[in-house]
């Protein structure tokens, strides 16, 4: 097997009015190279100009999230050597605005998190005089939820987020969800008002890819499936007794 | 000395091609998955159709047999057959993503959400085969 392998990393300059292209580097390939090192390796020894974010290097911060070979990726958690003999085709994720190279505009995304209200949210003056106490059991409704990093690559895998920019998508959605679950929480109605609009819940049409690529094992699918059906039953409350308090 | 900006305006905005859907295998099977509804509507109204038919008189249900007999007939209900089987078992496996563990407010196998709706689906399949056999 050769010792190299050649990555084409998708260039873009703002400056220059251009087109995005690729550009082949030759990198080394070595067994414990994730496609991040490969990167830095450009970075460092080829091309200065490569422009792209990582920070931790271990799959926490999410910053490092890229299309390989098509598929959104934490190019820090993923083998170079599972892409040989290659080529590797490293481009920025998908349906995001690209700032430069590998960069994409986080701007919206950042947004639509903000507005679905993801922390604790007490409509009371409660003020524990302890830590609140929330059972195993408690904790497991939305354990799983809040294990999302931010890196994005679910919007990258869903069609709709590239199909109407509006959709609040996956991430958004499944982190308010978690703060549903959590026991602490007294904001459902906060969210259930912004979630439940067309460019919310009800945009998804369970194509399911955003579960698929979560390199944190987060299910955002089911997220926003669970937030229909509890969506429902506050309108049907509502319906039903619509001077009844929910 | 390099002119800097504070304020790159230039992203650059890349569009979906009109053919996303072929772009992996999953956004494929998805396609094929919203598509199939079109021939769970064509069975339905070919059912209005059949009953239709079957409610006029004895001529007219035998041309309706006869044009269903037709090869060209017989290829395409094999198609459509083929999208409402798919148009089942996707959505029928999609139930666990909400009502069961919904319900039990903790997570369940995905057999115990999906089974009651084969299990019916199968049951009322075996009635009507026994119907049109002449056995009911």
């Amino acid at each position: 097997m050769s010792d190299t392998i050649i990555l084409e990393v998708a260039r873009f300059n703002p400056e220059d009015g251009g087109e995005p292209s690729y550009q082949s580097f030759e990198v080394p390939l070595r067994p414990d190279w994730m496609v991040l090192d490969g990167l830095n390796h450009i970075k460092d020894q080829l091309d200065g100009s490569l422009a792209f974010r990582w920070s931790c290097r271990m799959g926490i911060c999410g910053s490092c999230g890229m299309m390989v070979n098509g598929v959104p990726t934490l190019t820090c958690e993923t083998l170079l050597m599972n892409y040989a003999p290659g080529p590797v085709r490293v481009a920025p994720l998908d349906h995001f605005p690209v700032v430069k190279d590998l960069v994409v505009d986080l701007d919206d995304f950042l947004a639509k998190l903000q507005k679905v209200r993801p922390w604790v949210v007490r409509k009371d003056d409660f003020k524990p005089a302890r830590e609140f106490m929330q059972s195993p059991a408690q904790l497991e409704a939305f354990h799983q939820f809040s294990l999302c990093i931010n890196c994005t690559l679910c919007y990258a895998a869903c069609p709709v987020s590239g199909l109407d920019p509006d959709f609040i998508g996956p991430a958004a959605i499944a982190l308010a969800h978690r703060y549903n679950l959590d026991s602490r929480d007294q904001g459902i109605e906060d969210r259930l008002d912004i979630v439940s609009q067309h460019e919310g819940i009800w945009d998804c049409t369970v194509v399911g890819e955003c579960s698929v690529v979560c390199p944190k094992h987060v299910d955002p699918s089911l997220a926003i499936q669970q937030f229909k059906l509890t969506a429902t039953k506050e309108w049907f409350k509502s319906f039903l007794l619509p001077r009844g308090k929910h | 000395m390099p002119q800097y900006t504070q304020y790159q305006p230039k992203e650059h905005r890349p569009k979906m091609s009109a053919y996303w859907y072929l772009d992996n295998w999953h956004y494929l099977r998805y396609a094929l998955r919203e598509s199939s509804s079109f021939f769970v509507a064509y069975f339905c109204v070919l059912t209005l159709v059949q009953l239709a038919a079957l409610g006029t008189n004895a001529t007219r249900y035998a041309r309706f047999e006869a044009f269903m007999a037709h090869p060209a007939m017989i290829i395409v209900n094999a198609i459509a057959l083929a999208f409402f089987l798919l148009h089942a078992i996707t959505w029928f496996n999609l139930v666990p993503r909400v009502m069961m563990r919904q319900i039990l407010a903790r997570p369940t196998p995905d057999i115990i959400s999906s089974a009651p709706n084969y299990l019916v689906w199968f049951g009322a399949t075996i009635i009507l085969a026994l119907f049109i056999t002449g056995v009911l």
